[in-house]
């Protein structure tokens, strides 16, 4: 379980004070599919690079099971947009990378790696180098490679932001096929308010100046979800309210 | 996920056969090259014609002139560059990587950049005598400042993200340094190494121009004295030709270590 306990984070920008995230708390289950949405500048990004423990906050803190984040560790797979494949290792060799850091034998360390490229369903790429994929075969190498080191939660940085909206849905399909068969707790980072929807236990709609949440969303809509969903009364009204909460902020004066 | 639905960019079609194209233009290049060369002589310009210097060449390869003064000059580059490349390389990784050192050291290398390797024969004759230290220690320098150079921005430049996305699957400093800064920096050390490596042909031959008792500068020097074009030709053909072969090996090596790269 994550909680995040009234963080607070500021730093100083031509002689003020910036103020990224006001004062934040949040809780998340486990096995939860948390996404975040807000416009940027709302201190989505930030708020996750604390739960990664690659920014510490100025206030507040984060607990991961009752024990306080302080930097990184394998308990937390971290997905980038900009994707940070390693170029110069082989699809394979990427996804071994945090297992050969752990300490992993050879052996296990290709048997976990096929297992997990396989369920991101590029084993014929898996002795390729990163230039030779698509964009999107690119985002579902670094999933594997975070799957591999099994973390119990994932940090998802707009992890599709830069992929044509075609694959972007089918990103997004096979990113729930994949979490329903390997279950772990998500906090997904976007802006776009359908993405958010279509992928969550719940929405978190987040405003800036300052940071803060304005709105907590259930979304209680079967798993699995598919394309017939996507176009169901009952997700049209859910986006409604998420997109009304995102674009409708009240700016404080 | 069961469906492939994204294939991977597509190679160039046709590049095979723009690089025969390219082969055969530069064939005729040099052709048209050497003809004009040979022209000009028969033209009445006071400069040997192709055959006359292949005929040197013969003379010089049998009587090992030729051999012993590319030995000579090779030894020199090759130990001069090995010596400061060596060096450049760990320097070069601690600048980048401690700002503790590169406020130390970066006054210096840039200092010392400033001024042509060459301008420091006279002082390192002075002090070294005129045997092969002073030529090697030139070298040496020459080597190192354009390697220690590239070396520090290939740690500096190496991307954020990355280091991040190792942080987060646990890997620490050593590691992260290991594993990350010198896979990701070893494209900008090999352009060091090349630019390196061309700056200390060019000082050897200046060098042996001025001191030496063998070497392809030291023979160009002396063929000067007797009006002998066809040996300086000789020399000067040679060292191209060296140059150029050195270049291509370390080019070579640069396509083989960093083939990964995304070229746009």
């Amino acid at each position: 379980m994550i909680t995040i306990d009234r963080i607070h984070k500021s730093f100083p920008l031509k002689g003020e004070t910036f103020t990224a995230l006001g004062e934040v708390s949040l809780e998340l289950a486990d096995n939860e599919f948390v996404t975040i949405v807000g416009p940027s500048g709302c201190g989505k990004t930030t708020l996750m690079n604390i739960l990664a423990g690659l920014e510490t906050p100025t206030s507040g803190q984060a607990l991961l099971d009752g024990k306080a984040i302080n930097g990184p560790g394998p308990d937390r797979g971290v997905i980038f947009q900009q994707y940070a494949l390693f170029p110069w290792l082989t699809v394979r060799k990427n996804v071994e990378f945090g297992l050969k850091t752990k300490g992993v034998g050879r052996e296990e360390r290709r048997r976990i790696a096929e297992h997990f490229i396989e369920l991101v369903g590029l084993t014929q790429f898996a002795d390729a180098l990163p230039k030779m994929l698509s964009g999107g075969m690119k985002q579902r190498v670094a999933i594997a490679r975070a799957y591999a080191v099994n973390p119990s939660i994932l940090l998802m940085d707009e992890p599709f932001g830069a992929v044509d909206a075609l694959t972007r849905v089918r990103l997004q399909d096979q990113l729930l096929v994949t979490w329903s068969q390997e279950k772990r707790t998500v906090v997904f980072i976007t802006h776009d308010v359908d993405e958010a929807v279509f992928l969550a236990n719940r929405v978190v709609v987040m405003a800036a100046r300052p940071g803060r949440v304005v709105e907590v969303v259930d979304v209680d809509l079967p798993y699995p979800r598919n394309d017939e969903l996507r176009l169901s009364p009952a997700f049209t009204a859910l986006r409604n309210r998420v997109w009304n909460a995102v674009y409708h902020q009240e700016t404080p004066a | 996920m069961t469906t492939l639905v994204e294939s991977p960019p597509q190679q160039r079609a046709g590049v095979p056969r723009k690089k025969n194209r390219t082969l055969l233009l530069n064939a005729i290049s040099i052709i048209a090259g050497i003809g004009v060369w040979w022209g000009f002589s028969l033209a009445g310009f006071d400069i040997p014609a192709p055959p006359e210097v292949l005929k040197r060449y013969g003379e010089l390869i049998a009587d090992g002139t030729l051999g012993e003064d590319i030995v000579a000059s090779l030894t020199r580059v090759l130990s001069g560059f090995v010596l400061g490349v060596a060096l450049a390389v760990p320097v070069g990784f601690l600048m980048g990587w401690y700002g503790t050192v590169r406020g130390l050291v970066e006054p210096w290398v840039q200092f010392f950049r400033t001024i042509p390797p060459l301008a420091i024969i006279p002082l390192a004759i002075v002090l070294m005598g005129i045997g092969e230290t002073p030529k090697i220690f030139v070298i040496f320098l020459a080597s190192f400042l354009a390697c220690v150079i590239a070396t520090f921005q290939g740690v500096v430049n190496v991307d954020k993200t990355l280091i991040n996305a190792a942080r987060v699957l646990g890997a620490n400093d050593r590691v992260i340094f290991a594993r990350v800064v010198v896979p990701a920096s070893s494209p900008f050390i090999l352009v060091g190494m090349r630019v390196g490596l061309g700056s200390s042909w060019a000082t050897l031959v200046a060098a042996e121009l001025i001191a030496a008792q063998q070497g392809l500068g030291y023979r160009m020097q002396s063929a000067q004295l007797y009006y002998d074009l066809p040996t300086i030709f000789v020399g000067l053909i040679t060292i191209g030709i060296l140059g150029l072969l050195m270049d291509r090996i370390l080019l070579l090596a640069e396509t083989k270590l960093t083939g990964w790269q995304e070229r746009r």
